[in-house]
């Protein structure tokens, strides 16, 4: 609430400055990190930002991405563009650079060479557009995770499985000692991004780029993807005790030993480290499921409206380069539990579960993700089709996959 | 009043006409303005900003061919069947009895009403919480004893949708009897005792001769009961938010998550044109029957 009035204070003194001649050049910045991490995290930005001499003015939306997006796009669209905003990149603001709404930063890409200090390179081609650069990346989210209780496992007197596959086995002995196998919570992209989990660690690399890159239907209804449905069958089955909504309450569930392990991405870490757990004694993770460890390069990034203020543009550039500055980038990750989009940074501080994601960076094995693969529209069809999945019993295996086959040939 | 030549009609009341133009052009303007485009640019591919694409039909194909807007319209119909039946059932019910010149009727008539003061998204919220197995109604029966009693309707695909009707109904019931007890009040007391003097019983004057009087309350309350069943979005938000997996989903939702969420507004708006259409086809017959044939004036 604190953090609201501040904002609410600064917006107000914004306000009065357009007024007066202002000394420093005021950015209105937008993004929808508001939880008690992530807005520590941002904090950062803004001070970095505001040791600049320019002054930054928090424009932060409440209630996750899907709330935030359609305020900034029709913040964009409807002639009233803020200084910078948040994105997932990918194909998210797509359009709205197409629509010529987004200011091209290659000069100021070109100046900091970024091409050569943005890790991994997929990064900044997720921001490129017919050659442009558009957005400056700022942090690396990956899905991929399996995060278990340790306490659970203990209980239930089974080892702590390794991979997916020794998970399910352990399955009904958690079951016996009155755990909750795997939380799922009830919001439909926590379904739809467990499956796509499964399809990267069951399925391997390539068939995950098959379907969602390459768009292939006739594999997609194959008998390898029949594979990760079959597991995703298992997840389902596994977590039908969940009766929760908010993933963060799903996490909740692992952090006190009701639940074995959920597959979330590495922001879950969070709720960790606020409850004051250890990593690899309270609770342990597992890339890939252990099976296939990839990350995918997902994550979020800015974009920077076109305007038509001179003093205004230009406190953009220093915006942009501020963000991609070492010391705000250590500053930034290490308070919002995602990785840094440079190689060249000291990370010391991470935890067992930051430094395994590092690892696997640094031996360059990333993915792409379903926001740089997918458009929204066919994101919201898949997450239909798997909330129904995983909450509808009788809906079998082979309809979903044949669903799922027609979805991707309509995919775009 | 009593000239001997009229003056023309179109300079009558002319305060009143002038007064009235900014609404006009709203009306015209905003309300079929916006349809007519809305319709036009369901016709397109537009996807996050309108663009003059023209796909013909497909948006519409894809909309019947989609798992969700069929379980939507089917919630739609079960929800809207419930939300008739009972509200104007009860409502009448209650009015009917709240009428027998009992004592406290104002106590019992706030009471009654007061739920219609909150919004449907707190009455979700509130439902959300009543109905929750863990700490609503089956987590209180279970502590008195029955130990296997289960009553979790959001929790269970195949009733969910009645969980939300009954939070529908808890809300909107109050102000339904409100209106019918207005009806009832308009009843000259004389028909009353016109009945009683020949002797029919209670039950009869209400159903053969109250009722049919009502006619006009009835109306207006069938006119509010349908617009709040069409345009159903924030209680389901607040309840479920469309689960468990998507088994709760009405058509607003899936106007609102297909135009902003998968920024697909041609999706959206042919969604959105059949919602008009649905209720173009219930209103239309019936303002012909109502307004057709006779003048008003």
């Amino acid at each position: 609430m604190r953090y609201r009035f501040l904002t609410a204070a600064l917006a107000a003194t914004a306000a009065l400055q357009f007024a007066g001649p202002a000394a420093a050049t005021d950015l209105e910045v937008t993004h929808w990190w508001t939880s008690g991490g992530e807005a520590a995290a941002v904090a950062e930005f803004a001070k970095a930002f505001d040791a600049t001499g320019n002054h930054w003015v928090d424009g932060a939306i409440a209630g996750s991405g899907g709330t935030a997006r359609p305020i900034m796009i029709s913040r964009i669209t409807g002639g009233d563009p803020m200084g910078a905003t948040q994105f997932n990149h990918g194909r998210q603001a797509e359009e709205l650079v197409q629509a010529g709404l987004m200011r091209d930063l290659t000069d100021v890409a070109t100046k900091g060479k970024w091409a050569e200090v943005v890790r991994p390179k997929s990064l900044l081609d997720s921001c490129t557009i017919d050659g442009k650069i558009y957005c400056v990346p700022v942090n690396i989210h990956s899905w991929q995770w399996l995060w278990l209780s340790n306490e659970a496992f203990e209980k239930a007197g089974v080892p702590l499985p390794k991979d997916w596959n020794e998970f399910v086995a352990a399955a009904p002995a958690l079951e016996k000692a009155g755990i909750i196998p795997l939380a799922v919570g009830g919001q439909a992209w926590q379904s739809s991004g467990a499956f796509d989990v499964l399809l990267a660690a069951v399925g391997g690399t390539d068939a995950f780029l098959k379907v969602y890159k390459d768009k292939d239907a006739t594999f997609a209804a194959g008998p390898e993807i029949a594979k990760v449905f079959k597991a995703a069958d298992d997840a389902r089955k596994m977590a039908k005790n969940t009766n929760v909504q908010d993933w963060n309450q799903a996490t909740n569930l692992v952090i006190t030993g009701k639940a074995g392990g959920q597959i979330m991405g590495d922001w879950a870490q969070g709720e960790f480290q606020v409850a004051g757990k250890v990593a690899g004694k309270d609770y342990s993770c597992l890339p890939g499921l252990g099976l296939n460890e990839v990350i995918a390069t997902g994550g979020d990034a800015f974009y920077f409206p076109l305007l038509k203020d001179a003093d205004k543009s230009k406190a953009q550039e220093v915006l942009a380069e501020t963000l991609l500055d070492p010391k705000t980038q250590v500053a930034f990750n290490l308070k919002k539990g995602s990785l840094p989009v440079r190689g060249d940074v000291d990370l010391n501080a991470a935890n067992d579960c930051m430094k395994k994601g590092l690892a696997i960076l640094a031996k360059g094995s990333v993915m792409p993700w379903t926001d740089q693969l997918l458009s929204q529209d066919t994101q919201k069809q898949k997450e239909d089709l798997f909330a129904e999945f995983f909450a509808k019993p009788d809906l079998t295996v082979e309809e979903a996959q044949k669903r799922f086959a027609a979805l991707v040939a309509s995919a775009d | 009043m009593s000239k001997s030549e009229r003056p023309n009609p179109l300079f009558r009341n002319l305060n009143a006409k002038i007064a009235s133009i900014p609404m006009i052009l709203t009306a015209s303007v905003i309300f079929v303005g916006g349809t007519v485009w809305t319709v036009f640019y369901s016709f397109t591919n537009s996807k996050l900003l309108p663009r003059l694409n023209f796909v013909g039909l497909d948006q519409y194909y894809r909309l019947w061919a989609t798992p969700r807007w069929l379980i939507s319209i089917e919630n739609l119909l079960i929800y809207g069947a419930i939300s008739l039946v009972f509200s104007l059932v009860i409502g009448f019910l209650l009015a009917a009895l709240l009428d027998q010149k009992i004592r406290f009727e104002d106590t019992f008539r706030t009471i009654f009403l007061y739920p219609f003061a909150l919004s449907f998204i707190v009455t979700g919220l509130v439902w959300q919480w009543l109905l929750n197995p863990d700490f609503g109604i089956q987590h209180v029966v279970r502590d008195l004893g029955w130990t296997s009693f289960t009553f979790d309707p959001l929790y269970n695909s195949s009733i969910v949708i009645y969980g939300i009707s009954i939070a529908a109904l808890w809300q909107g019931t109050g102000l339904i009897m409100c209106l019918m007890l207005a009806g009832l009040r308009g009843i000259d007391e004389d028909i009353w005792k016109a009945a009683r003097v020949d002797g029919i019983p209670m039950w009869k004057t209400y159903l053969f001769i109250v009722i049919p009087m009502m006619r006009p309350v009835f109306i207006t309350t069938l006119v509010i009961i349908a617009s709040g069943i069409v345009k159903v979005y924030d209680l389901v938000v607040a309840q479920t938010s469309g689960g468990p997996g998507i088994a709760s989903e009405v058509p607003a939702k899936y106007v609102y998550d297909y135009m902003f969420f998968a920024q697909n507004l041609g999706q959206g708006f042919a969604a959105s044109t059949m919602m008009l259409l649905s209720v173009v086809i219930v209103i239309v017959p019936w303002a012909y029957l109502e307004f057709g044939g006779k003048k008003r004036v």
